[in-house]
């Protein structure tokens, strides 16, 4: 009936999970529990749950990368923790079984559960407001979209309850995760929560594609775009094209594991190299499709901060385009060591490199941008330096292991992993903390706290230096990755380092999270009146803050690049003497439902309870069913209306002039 | 830092022809790429110090956006640096590539290695001895290492020495090392194998010839020998294994591991005999021809 | 978003989906904003362009899906690991059949989607449900191949070629039920509401869906059958 799940699946035995556990399961209590006390289930449904505004989903998205990222910072304290004690004859507080599950879970949560909602969250809160759109171009799949995330993400967590987490590492190589060397349900939690998401993520990519080219402002040409939207296009084209290849990666292994069959096994003709090429050839242009944005990000910032047009704006474009392309003729450089032969070692080394030429091209445009401009020093533009300095540095140690015989003797070390984490928390994490500081206003109406904001940022790149750079000396020194145990005592001062270096981020963590509940409690000081706090440039920054539903009452005509700040040098009116009816979609919880119901399969299919699992599929089926015959999914705001909450909103402006 | 003895420094502290081309490498690169990356940094700073908001004196023009000459140098500077880092890659990967034999005068021993859950077992086939955890060889003699895996992938990697390479089962990987100097050596697997991954290091020891010589009548005196049974009994999981000496071995243990004939586990559905064949890698152009059937013999090396 | 009650620009030429929205786009494109106007009271939006356009993408990530399992297939097909080879297992005649049932569906959906363009709700039933049992006979037919397969001693567990193949094909035959599921519930649409934009839109994706099955199915029997056996 239950499958393999049994009672003995909870791990009562080992008090560390068992405190994470106790704490997860308060918080939801917590969280369950004030939604019941205030009355708020309703409005949670019919406000949220159901909602399929781009602003809303965007903003849940958020949420989630949020609390996902205190889930993989606590990964990544007890890894620190470990390692700063476990050498010699000491063995550290975690068993490698239990440290194992730790940097796998770590990886797998950083990158599909914070750094890619954070990216598509911030897409979602701004890309339809860029192209002046009033909505994406199919929003009910946008609302499946993040559930389908949401619950890849629930199944990860419920694993630390239920079962266990992968111990093979995040993208779980074979034969490691065959069931003959992994026999435990960990690898099925990991194969399902990234399946659902995965699809998730598919989806988001198509839908986003289709928003941005069929849906932009009149006049905005395709050269006309910001250029946030240009990463985001070339971010999505890279989800679509990248995406089915983990999934048929994943899938293979599933029928490896479910039904005995031989892809990747070590005998009966299995290939478990071919493993690491398919994911590789996904996870190279993976890195790209949440660094992408962050450059779109920091592009729009540096223009915006400076007061300045973008410098080299068809440069950016054709960098941001060139990237996207390389990004699929690299992945061999991830197993050089494997022993494909110098010709071939030789071409993805140089092809590795090659993407350094874009990507260098960005620096030096982002930096002429600055160059003549006014450049005030708020948060996001602190984010932004910070970012520009620390990823040349990321970006030379990744040229340097493109080099095939440097990589020979700095593959899976320390080394490397300083590199990525480099590249991934200078580029991508400052970035959607750029990003995050920057488009808050506009998502939420009001502002972040900008003292603790600027505090929070100097942890952060403090606290990374610390952390990151004594990596890269035990990485010289010889040091391996995924190591629970080492016998150099030489290298322990240095773990000590790097574990201080995690405390200076956790410092930055928690100033993250005063001041959202500082910049929460003082709202009314910081509310957005004008809808243009920074003295925008692209069209968000045309509508008040937070948007109405449907974004733009009239939609403006694009004639400049910066098609606000033309708007503004111009002296557009932006009041509307009349208005019109406004098309647009009705909230649905068929998305929510489906995706909730998927998840049940998944955790069906983990546990072998093949029941549930069927039920799962067949239920989310009837729904998607249900919603095709239900021709009520849309419906007009009429004039009157759009002109009273215009009028509201105008009025909001008045008062603050 | 500076209280560290030079041994700490493995990747840039090298005892072998192989790692010290690599250390050369690893700063030239470096050295070249500071060359952009050092002003890069500077302006980044001069930049944002000299054009904040509150200077005035600075000259502002907000709709300056385009300069063909700064497109021209900021395109062609990355590029240039790229063309030298290219020809630096496409050199070094074929002169160091780990399959080609070293440049010596002195004929190579050839030591056969093999990843097991969790320790690494080393077979001599001509002097036909076999150890676990430690692997000895003569200094300035070049060392001819075939390498796999009878469980999951591992990495084979002496630090000081230079290159690693990855252990796969049913299938051969080749690395050329030289010790210039007698000495004794971390060794580890690089690549995370499960969970006696952190214990399945060994010591590899460079010897002068007589030591070598001396260490291997050591081996032989051994009580041990390692014919299938023994190595059923080794290859059963187990962790932080002691360094194990075998005065004989089974002679074709090596080729019948790659060729998955010696599965310790009865894991397998067995086949029938197959033809011997050759699979690609899906790389590309060079292969990466491996034995994968029971019934191949030897193993395949890899072709040119 | 979809016409409202005022005609917006390019709207006559919404009509037909395929070639309108490349219309619509050029003409965005093209067209110099206006030197009056800062603002458009109704931006029109072409719905089933839209839809098509999102479709067409989401069609390539799969085409992209399956030349991972082509690429799988096309490393693994020689590890037969001592067990069957292509040639004494694939029944060539067998599967010519197979293809031609596909390969006749594809044009009976064409015809249908003629037929809904000419408005005729009988003929376009007609033609859906003479390709929906032809889909159903394909399908029948592979998992009738499938089962005496497994029956053979050469199911899916027995070499890593048979694991490919069994994926690949499979793979395609639930694409192939999928549609099928999908036509059925098209034309109990078609029954219940006629010719709406949206069935429309719908019907013109799932013939999409169904072309590219075809496709997908041409290259499945040049290079797993043709070549297997050859």
């Amino acid at each position: 009936m239950l499958g393999k799940l049994t009672l003995s699946a909870i791990p009562y035995q080992n008090p560390i999970v068992m405190g994470a556990v106790a704490f997860m399961v308060l918080a939801v209590i917590a969280v369950l529990g004030a939604i019941t006390v205030f009355g708020k289930w309703k409005y949670l449904w019919k406000e949220w749950l159901t909602s399929v505004d781009h602003k809303k989903i965007g903003a849940m998205y958020l949420i989630l990368a949020g609390v996902m990222l205190l889930r993989g910072f606590a990964d990544a304290v007890m890894m620190r923790a470990q390692q700063a004690m476990a050498y010699g004859p000491h063995s550290g507080y975690l068993p490698p079984e239990h440290f194992d599950q730790v940097f796998s879970a770590h990886g797998t949560i950083m990158i599909f559960f914070m750094a890619m909602p954070f990216m598509i969250g911030l897409m979602n809160c701004v890309l339809p407001l860029q192209i002046g759109a009033r909505d994406v171009a199919f929003p009910f799949l946008n609302s499946l979209s993040l559930w389908l995330t949401v619950v890849g993400a629930m199944l990860v967590n419920i694993s630390l309850a239920v079962g266990n987490f992968a111990r093979t590492g995040w993208l779980a190589y074979p034969p490691l995760s065959e069931l003959h060397f992994s026999p435990g349900v960990g690898v099925d939690y990991y194969i399902w929560a990234l399946q659902i998401s995965g699809l998730g993520t598919t989806l988001t990519g198509v839908n986003f594609i289709a928003t941005i080219l069929k849906m932009r402002a009149p006049g905005m040409t395709l050269m006309r775009m910001p250029v946030f939207t240009w990463t985001a296009l070339c971010t999505n084209i890279l989800i679509v094209a990248a995406f089915p290849v983990l999934t048929v990666s994943l899938a293979l292994l599933t029928l490896d594991r479910y039904l005995g069959m031989h892809f990747f096994t070590n005998d009966l003709g299995g290939d478990p190299m071919m493993y690491i090429n398919l994911i590789w050839i996904w996870g190279h242009p993976e890195v790209y499709i949440l660094v992408l944005p962050a450059f779109g990000i920091f592009s729009e910032i540096i223009a915006t901060f400076s007061g300045k047009r973008l410098f080299g704006y068809t440069s950016m474009v054709f960098a941001t385009m060139a990237i996207a392309l390389l990004s699929f003729v690299v992945w061999l450089h991830h197993f050089f060591t494997m022993g494909s032969g110098a010709d071939v070692n030789a071409f993805f080394g140089i092809t590795t490199m090659v993407i350094a030429v874009p990507t260098g091209v960005k620096i030096f445009n982002w930096l002429f941008t600055m160059y003549r401009g006014r450049v005030r020093f708020e948060s996001p533009v602190l984010w932004t330096i910070g970012f520009m300095i620390t990823f040349v540095i990321g970006g030379m140690s990744g040229v340097l292991l493109a080099v095939p015989p440097a990589d020979f003797v700095l593959h899976n070390s320390l080394f490397l992993v300083a590199h990525f984490h480099n590249v991934i928390i200078g580029g991508v994490v400052f970035g959607a903390m750029a990003g995050l500081t920057y488009w808050f206003p506009k998502v939420f109406g009001f502002r972040l706290n900008e003292t603790l904001g600027k505090a929070a940022f100097w942890c952060w790149l403090i606290g990374f230096y610390v952390a990151f750079m004594p990596l890269y000396v035990l990485g010289l020194m010889g040091a391996t990755r995924r190591m629970d145990h080492y016998d150099n005592p030489a290298w322990q001062p240095l773990f000590v380092v790097a574990a201080i270096g995690a405390a200076i981020i956790f410092c930055g963590i928690l100033l993250q999270l005063a001041q959202v509940v500082v910049s929460l409690a003082q709202r009314e000081r910081a509310r957005d009146l004008t809808g243009d706090p920074w003295g925008g440039r692209t069209l968000e920054w045309a509508t008040s803050s937070p948007p109405p539903a449907y974004n733009f009452a009239r939609v403006p005509v694009v004639r400049d690049r910066d098609a606000f700040w033309d708007m503004k040098q111009r002296g557009v009116d932006m009041k509307a003497p009349v208005y019109r009816p406004i098309h647009m979609p009705r909230n649905t919880g068929t998305g929510f439902v489906m995706a909730m119901v998927l998840g049940l399969a998944g955790f069906a299919m983990i546990w072998h309870i093949w029941w549930l699992a069927i039920g799962g599929v067949a239920a989310a089926g009837a729904a998607l069913i249900r919603y095709a015959f239900d021709d009520d999914r849309d419906y007009y705001v009429e004039a009157e209306e759009v002109r009273r909450t215009e009028i509201l909103r105008g009025r909001a402006q008045l008062r603050s002039v | 830092m500076l209280l560290l003895s030079g041994c700490q420094w493995a990747v840039l502290d090298p005892k072998g022809p192989i790692g010290l081309q690599e250390r050369s490498i690893i700063i030239t690169a470096t050295v070249l790429m500071l060359l952009v990356v050092g002003p890069v940094i500077a302006l980044i700073l001069i930049f944002a110090w000299r054009y904040r908001a509150s200077n005035e004196k600075a000259d502002y023009r907000p709709d300056w956006s385009h300069s063909n000459r700064i497109e021209a140098v900021v395109w062609l500077i990355p590029c240039f640096i790229i063309a030298a880092l290219g020809v630096i890659t496409w050199r070094s990967s074929h002169s160091l590539d780990p399959y080609r034999p070293l440049d010596s005068q002195v004929k190579p021993i050839r030591i056969d290695a093999v990843a097991l859950d969790w320790k690494w077992l080393f077979i001599y086939p001509d002097e036909k001895v076999a150890t676990v955890n430690q692997v000895a060889f003569p200094a300035n003699v070049p060392v001819e290492f075939h390498i796999t895996s009878a469980t999951v992938m591992n990495a084979f990697f002496i630090p000081q020495l230079g290159s690693q390479i990855y252990a796969m089962a049913g299938m051969q990987t080749q690395l050329h090392l030289l010790a210039n100097e007698p000495g004794t050596y971390q060794g580890l697997s690089s690549n995370y194998s499960g969970e006696g991954f952190s214990g399945m290091t060994f010591k590899a020891i460079a010897l002068p010839r007589q030591g070598f010589a001396a260490w291997v009548a050591q081996v032989k005196a051994a009580h041990q020998t390692l014919g299938a049974e023994a190595y059923e009994q080794l290859a059963r999981p187990s962790e932080n294994n002691p360094v194990a000496y075998y005065s004989q071995v089974q002679p074709s243990l090596f080729a019948d591991i790659v060729a998955r004939k010696a599965v310790p586990l009865a894991v397998l559905g067995a086949g029938p005999a197959g033809p011997h064949i050759r699979v690609r890698a899906l790389a590309g152009a060079r292969t990466l021809q491996v034995s994968l059937l029971k019934d191949t013999g030897s193993p395949a090396t890899r072709s040119n | 978003m979809s016409t409202g009650p005022i005609t917006a620009r390019g709207g006559a030429l919404a009509f037909k989906p395929g070639y309108a929205d490349n219309a619509a786009d050029a003409l965005r494109d093209l067209r110099p904003a206006s030197e009056t106007t800062d603002f458009e009271l109704e931006h029109h939006h072409d719905a089933a362009g839209t839809a098509q356009l999102g479709f067409w993408v989401y069609l390539m990530s799969d085409c992209l899906l399956f030349a991972g399992l082509f690429a799988t297939y096309s490393v693994l097909h020689v590890r037969t690991a001592g067990g069957p080879t292509p040639q004494s297992l694939f029944d060539l005649p067998y599967v010519l059949a197979e293809t031609v049932f596909l390969l006749v569906s594809s044009f009976t959906c064409g015809l249908a989607t003629l037929a809904m363009g000419r408005r005729s709700r009988r003929a376009t039933l007609g033609w859906l449900a003479v390709t929906f049992a032809l889909g159903i006979a394909f399908v029948g037919m592979e998992v009738h191949e499938f089962a005496h397969m497994v029956a053979d001693n050469a199911g899916p567990d027995r070499s890593a070629f048979l694991s490919s193949f069994f994926t690949l094909v499979a793979t395609h035959g639930l694409h192939v039920t999928c549609g099928l599921v999908w036509m059925a519930i098209m034309m109990v649409l078609v029954v219940k509401k006629g010719f709406t934009p949206s069935t429309e839109s719908r019907l013109n994706c799932l013939s999409l869906f169904w072309h590219f099955l075809d496709i997908i199915w041409v290259g499945v029997f040049s290079l797993v059958y043709l070549f297997g056996v050859s």
